[in-house]
């Protein structure tokens, strides 16, 4: 179950496969002072391969519709499939990764054995986990830190090892909600190349949440622009720009017009209310 | 050294008020008893047999020294006598009623945390049995098991047991809840499994809570099994001491069998304190 997934091919046919559709997505929270429309009407069609940000003002929905997609949350109305099956059961094929805003390791676990947690649960082979800590420590750049403790880490290689734990087992998906909210700009920037370099390098599909226009824009294929009360879609940009990106793709002329395309779309969705 | 000298202070200051205090809680019997005899007492001379009688309203520290070093130091553990053999049954009533305790408050916080119908139910029964005051059913638990034929260790580890489930329960409670959303939801995405997430998570989340409460469900066990001694006329254990000493006025035995609880009481909790670091240190935690 969880080793076929990994002999995909390559991006090499032009019309990529959709791993994630939504359809008339509707999201309502029931609270005490009466119902929260958190997502209305939302359609959107996600391919294999594709890094997704989704970007708009606080309360917009970005974190209920990655919950949706993750089976933590049931939609009001509407059809989500993952993986051309139903959330629930993607999870339970162990589909997806899911990296929280904050790292949420466990304290009283090494960072080898907070990567191994998942790898426990699903019931690998003692064998199979180390060789996969290994090689996911090794993907975020954290080889030799697998016997250290959480606090014994900077915040930023907490962040490291939490997107290493979401890698370490075959899950072909990772759902991102701002996992670099917390972090300072310099850390991000790296953070943004290594996360890059890795999704090249995996062909994997990302759904990224962020509050940030130039790190949306530097990471994404698709940009999707969301805007509050209801939470909606109100544009999908798709980047011209190519795979491979240098930091400095940020001083283009493409980015910038990409940038500013974003924020337009995110002023417009203010202008509502 | 920097340690030494405030502890050294409190100690000093404390022998202080309780040499005092033996003075002005002993003198009057004196004074009654120099007045019977028709003699007159130097200042010197009073403080003197305030300090040295033998049934005193409050025993002065060295004579309860003495009394500690000869029924401790001096006699077989094994001989009735010692108060080292007393200790030992307390003890032992104790130990078994806290390991009863601990795993009884255990279970129940499980049941709390996964069962809903445990969670709506159980807890006020909980708190109701703690505020039965507990010397009114300790003579009715010993009573009704040696009417089925059990005494012995066993009614008073009950009595422990009842006291020390309580704070278990409580702390096992909050320990095992103490894991957030997020972490919750992280094992979901996993599809972990109830067991999975109990063992890997919400367990040793609870540890530091554990430990807390076990301190204080040994303290409590130890009070239940003195108490246990007290209303069966018990032969033996600290709690038989008391009662001996109270019947006979022999406050120098009363105060050498509480002196012997309280460092009891410190011993276990100390030993739990030090499994806690242990525990703790080896999970990364501490
Ligand atoms: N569990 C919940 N119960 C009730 N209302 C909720 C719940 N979770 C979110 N909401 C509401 O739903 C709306 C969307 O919330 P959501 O967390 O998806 O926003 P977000 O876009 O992730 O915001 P942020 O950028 O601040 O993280 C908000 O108005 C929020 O108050
Ligand atoms: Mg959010």
């Amino acid at each position: 179950m969880m080793t076929e997934q990994v002999a995909a091919p390559a991006a090499s046919v032009p019309q990529a496969p959709t791993v994630i559709s939504a359809q008339g997505l509707n999201l309502v929270y029931e609270t005490s002072d009466g119902p929260v429309q958190a997502l209305k009407d939302v359609d959107l069609k996600i391919d294999k391969g594709d890094f997704v940000s989704f970007i708009g003002p606080s309360g917009c929905g970005k974190t209920t519709f990655l919950r949706v997609m993750a089976d933590l949350e049931t939609p009001t109305s509407g059809t989500v499939l993952v993986n051309g099956v139903t959330p629930e059961a993607a999870r339970k094929a162990r589909a997806y990764g899911y990296v929280f805003q904050a790292a949420g390791l466990y304290p009283w676990r090494s960072i080898g054995g907070n990567i191994r947690l998942p790898l426990e649960i699903m019931g690998y082979s003692k064998a199979e986990q180390a060789e996969r800590v290994q090689r996911v420590l090794e993907l975020v750049e954290l080889s030799g830190f697998d016997k250290k403790y959480p606090w014994q880490l900077s915040g930023g290689m907490q962040q490291r090892a939490s997107i290493a734990r979401a890698l370490a087992f075959d899950a072909d998906i990772l759902l991102m909600d701002e996992p670099f909210g917390a972090l300072d700009e310099i850390v991000r920037d790296h953070l943004n190349e290594q996360l890059l370099a890795l999704w090249s390098r995996t062909e994997k599909t990302i759904c990224f949440v962020t509050h940030s226009i130039p790190e949306a824009v530097y990471l994404s294929t698709r940009i999707v622009v969301m805007s509050p009360r209801p939470g909606r879609i109100t544009d999908v940009i798709e980047s011209p720009l190519p795979k491979e990106r240098p930091l400095e793709i940020r001083d283009s002329p493409e980015f910038l017009e990409i940038a500013h395309r974003v924020r337009e779309g995110l002023r417009a969705g203010h202008a509502y209310d | 050294m920097k340690n030494v000298i405030p502890v050294l202070t409190v100690v000093l200051a404390i022998l202080l008020l309780w040499y005092g205090g033996a003075i002005l809680l002993n003198k009057q019997w004196v004074l009654d008893q120099a007045a019977r005899q028709d003699r007159v007492l130097t200042t010197p001379e009073l403080i003197a047999e305030t300090w040295a009688q033998d049934k005193p309203k409050l025993p002065a520290p060295h004579q309860v020294a003495v009394e500690l070093w000869d029924t401790v130091a001096m006699k077989k553990p094994t001989s009735k006598r010692s108060l080292v053999y007393h200790a030992w049954v307390t003890m032992s009533a104790t130990v078994l009623g806290f390991g009863l305790g601990t795993l009884l408050g255990f279970a129940l916080a499980v049941g709390i945390v996964y069962n809903r119908v445990m969670d709506k139910s159980v807890m006020p029964w909980v708190i109701a049995s703690q505020t039965i005051p507990i010397l009114a059913i300790a003579p009715m638990i010993i009573v009704v098991l040696n009417a089925i034929g059990i005494s012995g260790l066993l009614p008073k580890a009950m009595i422990s047991m009842y006291l020390s489930f309580f704070p278990v329960v409580v702390g096992m409670v909050k320990g095992l809840r103490s894991p957030d959303a997020m972490q919750l939801d992280q094992m979901r995405t996993w599809s972990a499994t109830r067991a999975q997430e109990f063992r890997r998570l919400r367990l040793p989340a609870s540890m530091p809570y554990l430990f807390a409460s076990m301190k204080i469900a040994m303290a409590a066990s130890l009070v239940g099994a003195i108490v246990g001694e007290l209303p069966t006329g018990a032969v033996a254990g600290l709690g038989a001491r008391l009662l001996a000493g109270s019947y006979y006025g022999q406050t120098i035995q009363i105060w050498s069998a509480l002196l012997m609880a309280a460092a009891l009481a410190a011993a276990l909790v100390g030993l739990i304190g030090l499994i806690q670091r242990i525990t703790l240190k080896r999970m990364g935690m501490a």
